[in-house]
């Protein structure tokens, strides 16, 4: 399961990495969205996977699921979002003043 | 102690100088600041009878006792020697100053500078501590710096302040990193104390390294080739500065470090042959150099240059005396130093009178460009005297110090040329030849600058009124050329009282102070030395009269091939070559930048791992598989890939929410029921954000890159995808620990709750979760402040303004 998990992460690792290469900037942010999905996915696999029952005490099982790696995720789904949120709304409002969401033409000066 | 206060006069001196300018605007600011070089002098003078005898005065302040510094006040003979020139010369120039710079200049700044110079110069000196030794260095860079750029509304001021700043500052870190490794070696930062090792020093690994450090310092300060290049262009200064800084105490600041360091570094052969030869060269390149200069102040820069050199190359020769015994057979060696610092009190007298003397044609006359100057003899007479007096004496002719010294060196060039031993080449035989033809070129120069400027009738003079300087201005040189004069007549007085001892510094296991003192005569027969002084003189008369014949070979030297040009060119390459650089990576493209991380990543990380063979994987202990896991795994690749390939920006942000639902269904399968809520509502709000910019954008373009980079771009992707993939089967079970979370189950226990993740976020680990907080509050903050605030019109682009 794990290796199949993996393989999967890192499909979507080469598709994020192409997608922030681009010069869009729609397509930079989907990609960052899409690492951050990779990610998560990565660190509830390196925690133990299925082995338990869900940690939520009271249930039957003797043995529960690693909880730590699952608060990490929570936390960390809740920072993706907020920063997805924020540069979503500065790619707009670099748009409405630039006129472009092409990155090669949002060249300041040419000393930059 | 009261040597401690020596160092500390000119340092609160300076502290006061704007408080007495602001406060009194009338009064003349330079003579108050003349108390401090005559306090300084009054001290040393009560310590000349305590030295003279042999004996040396200490005195410590421990200032970072944990680091081994201390500001350890020494004063020994060799210190005494330099101390007396700084403090006598300093006060005769701020008795010139007083009367040279007119009361609109800043003088408050100029006294200021001057006397931060002065006590630096006396901290170099008198400190037995390396590091506190290197300090008082730097602050003489920095208030010579200072001093140079004085009128610094002149290019050529800032231009001349810049090339010295930054080469005796190299020389000042290059000597920084040689007392380093002295340290290294002896474990102390003393001089005394690394002298008294020294005689183990020399075959230590170090020692080369450590000995050419101090000498690069020690050769950038004191203007040696080929660093000598600073020195003309610091004539900028007014001639105060160019008199004391530049003549007679901070260029000798390097003969003092090489003076200071001869007992620890002279067991070496390499000593020996560095600082004879650098200095020779220096010698002959100077005094040439000389001839061919217009600009008075520039003439006497390179004659400084070159009489450095020979001071220089006399310490060269004297430290041969580590590689004999010392007796009466071989005490001429050692007499090569006792002429060094002979010619180092003659050179600050007679080179200072000229800088005051030219100073004031300069003054009088409105230019100092010898080929506009000319018949000023019957119209400045003191000065003509003055100028007469000291260009006898630095072309080495009777009845004045420097023919004293020039015997003596030729008598100790002809002695290190005699020296017959086998591990010596026979290219000592060129000493004497070369100090012979430099005293020639000294000689021509010296005609020079006392005919064209004198004698010759004026060719375009300025339109001024040229009258004699006034008395002030004169009495400083008219001391300078007395000492001259009186040097010449009672040489062995002042050779008993104040060099004497300084040999005792420089051989600190030699013979007896006494019989390292030579006895200087004026007449001392027809011997080899006279007749080559007489041979200088009649060679000098011949040449010079044909001067207009020969001066073409000065031209011969193609311009970019002169060190000037080289030192330009090189600070001109050094900034063409570091922007060159900085722009094959800052090229202001965020594709190129996330290249740049992505390929440090494979490189170190997957290299890391590629190297030390870190890859093994095995799927012994996976979870089983079941097939709608393998489809819902299908699905979301099926999704990703699509992605690249999709033309609309909505079926891309459809597709991703698909990978995040999937994401959800895969933390219910995994028993996370928080995180597949968390996951499905976040996920759905994303979309709709989505949604909601893309209304607001432009249409999705096809992303126009040419099909190389595309092509590249994938390999990159591909790459960093299969380097996770690898590392991260690599890690899967790495099983050394044991998990903590079996704590975490005490939840009920602890904490009082049945939800294991919701105590961790809310019990054990709040922090995070309170901080999360706060991340979400800042964007939303962020959010809000971009929709709702503009920049007013106009104020747009205010960077880089």
């Amino acid at each position: 399961m794990e290796t199949i998990m993996i393989i999967l992460i890192g499909v979507l690792v080469t598709v994020a990495t192409y997608f922030i290469l681009s010069k869009n900037v729609i397509r930079i942010i989907l990609g960052t969205a899409l690492l951050s999905h990779a990610v998560h996915m990565l660190i509830l696999t390196i925690g133990e996977v299925k082995k338990g029952e869900a940690p939520i005490l009271g249930t039957d099982g003797s043995t529960y699921t690693d909880a730590l790696p699952q608060a990490l995720i929570l936390t960390a789904i809740v920072i993706g979002f907020a920063v997805t949120a924020f540069v979503l709304v500065l790619a707009f409002r670099t748009y409405k003043t630039n006129g472009t969401d092409n990155l090669e033409e949002m060249r300041g000066d040419d000393y930059e | 102690m009261t040597i401690f206060l020596a160092i500390c006069i000119p340092f609160l001196m300076a502290l006061l100088v704007p408080l007495m300018y602001t406060f009194f605007p009338k009064f003349k600011i330079g003579w108050f600041v003349l108390i401090a070089p005559l306090a300084v002098l009054g001290i040393l003078a009560s310590y000349i009878p305590k030295i003279a005898g042999g004996q040396t005065a200490i005195y410590t302040y421990d200032w970072v006792p944990s680091l081994g510094m201390s500001i350890t006040v020494y004063l020994d003979g060799l210190s005494m020697i330099f101390s007396l020139l700084i403090s006598g010369v300093g006060a005769l120039v701020i008795l010139y100053a007083i009367h040279y710079l007119s009361s609109k200049e800043a003088l408050h700044h100029f006294y200021c500078y001057l006397l931060l110079f002065m006590g630096a110069m006396l901290g170099v000196v008198f400190s037995d501590n390396m590091m506190v030794l290197y300090a008082f260095w730097e602050l003489t860079s920095v208030s010579s710096f200072l001093l140079i750029a004085f009128w610094h509304h002149r290019h050529a001021s800032r231009t001349g302040a810049r090339k010295s700043m930054l080469i005796t500052v190299t020389g000042g870190i290059t000597m920084l990193i040689g007392f380093l490794l002295l340290h290294e070696m002896t474990g102390t930062f003393s001089i005394r104390k690394t002298i008294e090792q020294a005689a183990i020093l020399y075959d230590h690994p170090l020692f080369i390294g450590a000995l050419i450090c101090v000498l690069i310092g020690a050769f950038t300060k004191s203007a040696q080739f080929p660093f000598h290049i600073w020195l003309p262009d610091a004539m900028e200064a007014p001639t105060p500065v160019s008199a004391y800084l530049h003549s007679a105490t901070m260029v000798k600041a390097g003969i003092y470090i090489v003076a200071r360091f001869t007992p620890i570094f002279a067991y070496g052969w390499t000593w020996f042959w560095l600082v004879t030869f650098v200095g020779l060269i220096t010698l002959v390149w100077g005094s040439f150099n000389a001839v061919k200069q217009t600009d008075l102040k520039a003439l006497l820069a390179f004659s400084t240059i070159s009489q450095l050199g020979l001071i220089m190359s006399l310490l060269g020769m004297g430290s041969f005396a580590y590689h004999v015994q010392i007796d009466t057979s071989t005490i001429i060696y050692t007499q090569a130093t006792f002429v060094a610092l002979f010619h180092l009190v003659n050179h600050s007298t007679f080179k200072g009178a000229l800088f005051m003397a030219v100073g004031i044609i300069d003054h009088e006359a409105g230019t100092r460009d010898i080929r506009r100057l000319g018949g000023l003899m019957s119209l400045m007479p003191i000065t003509f005297t003055i100028t007469v007096i000291g260009s006898m004496s630095m072309a080495g002719l009777p009845p004045f110090n420097g023919f004293l010294s020039k015997e003596l060196f030729f008598s100790s060039a002809l002695a290190t040329a005699s020296i017959d031993m086998t591990s010596l080449p026979s290219i000592v035989a060129l000493v004497p030849i070369m100090a012979w033809v430099a005293s020639i070129f000294t000689f021509i120069y010296s005609c020079i600058l006392v005919v064209k400027t004198f004698f010759e009738s004026p060719k375009k003079l300025p339109d001024v009124k040229i009258h004699e300087a006034p008395i002030g201005m004169l009495i400083s040189p008219i001391i300078l050329v007395s000492f001259v004069f009186g040097i010449f007549l009672f040489p062995n007085t002042l050779a008993k009282y104040i060099l004497s001892p300084a040999m005792l510094s420089i051989y600190p296991q030699g013979a007896s102070q006494e019989m390292m003192t030579p006895h200087i005569s004026a007449w001392h027969g027809f011997n080899t030395e006279l007749w080559m002084t007489i041979g200088v003189v009649v060679a000098g008369i011949i040449l010079f009269k044909l001067l207009p014949k020969w001066k073409g070979i000065y031209n011969r030297l193609p311009k970019h091939l002169t060190l000037n040009g080289l030192f330009n060119r090189a600070l001109y390459e050094a900034e063409n070559v570091s922007s060159f650089i900085t722009r094959l990576y800052m090229t202001g493209s965020l594709r190129q930048y996330m290249l740049f991380v992505y390929i440090v990543l494979l490189g170190v990380v997957g290299g890391y791992f590629a190297l030390n063979d870190a890859f093994n994987f095995s799927m012994d202990n996976n979870a089983p598989i079941h097939i709608y896991e393998v489809i819902l795994v299908g699905v979301m690749g099926a999704a990703a890939i699509a992605m690249l390939f999709v033309s609309s920006r909505v079926t891309a942000t459809v597709l991703n929410g698909i990978i995040g639902y999937g994401l959800s269904i895969f933390f219910v399968i995994f028993r996370a029921p928080d995180l597949a809520l968390t996951q499905l509502i976040v996920e759905s709000v994303t979309t709709v954000l989505f949604l909601l910019c893309f209304t607001y954008l432009p249409a999705w373009k096809k992303d126009r890159l040419p099909s190389r980079t595309k092509i590249m771009n994938g390999i990159i992707s591909v790459a960093v995808g299969m380097t996770v993939v690898a590392i991260s089967l690599s890690v899967l079970h790495f099983n050394e620990f044991k998990t903590i979370s079996s704590y975490f189950e005490n939840a009920y226990e602890l904490a009082g709750g049945k939800n294991i993740v919701n105590t961790i976020l809310g019990d054990f680990r709040a922090f995070d979760t309170m901080l999360e907080v706060v991340v979400l509050c800042i964007a939303s903050i962020g959010v809000y402040q971009m929709i709702r605030l503009r920049m007013k019109k106009g104020g747009d682009r205010h960077e880089n303004k």
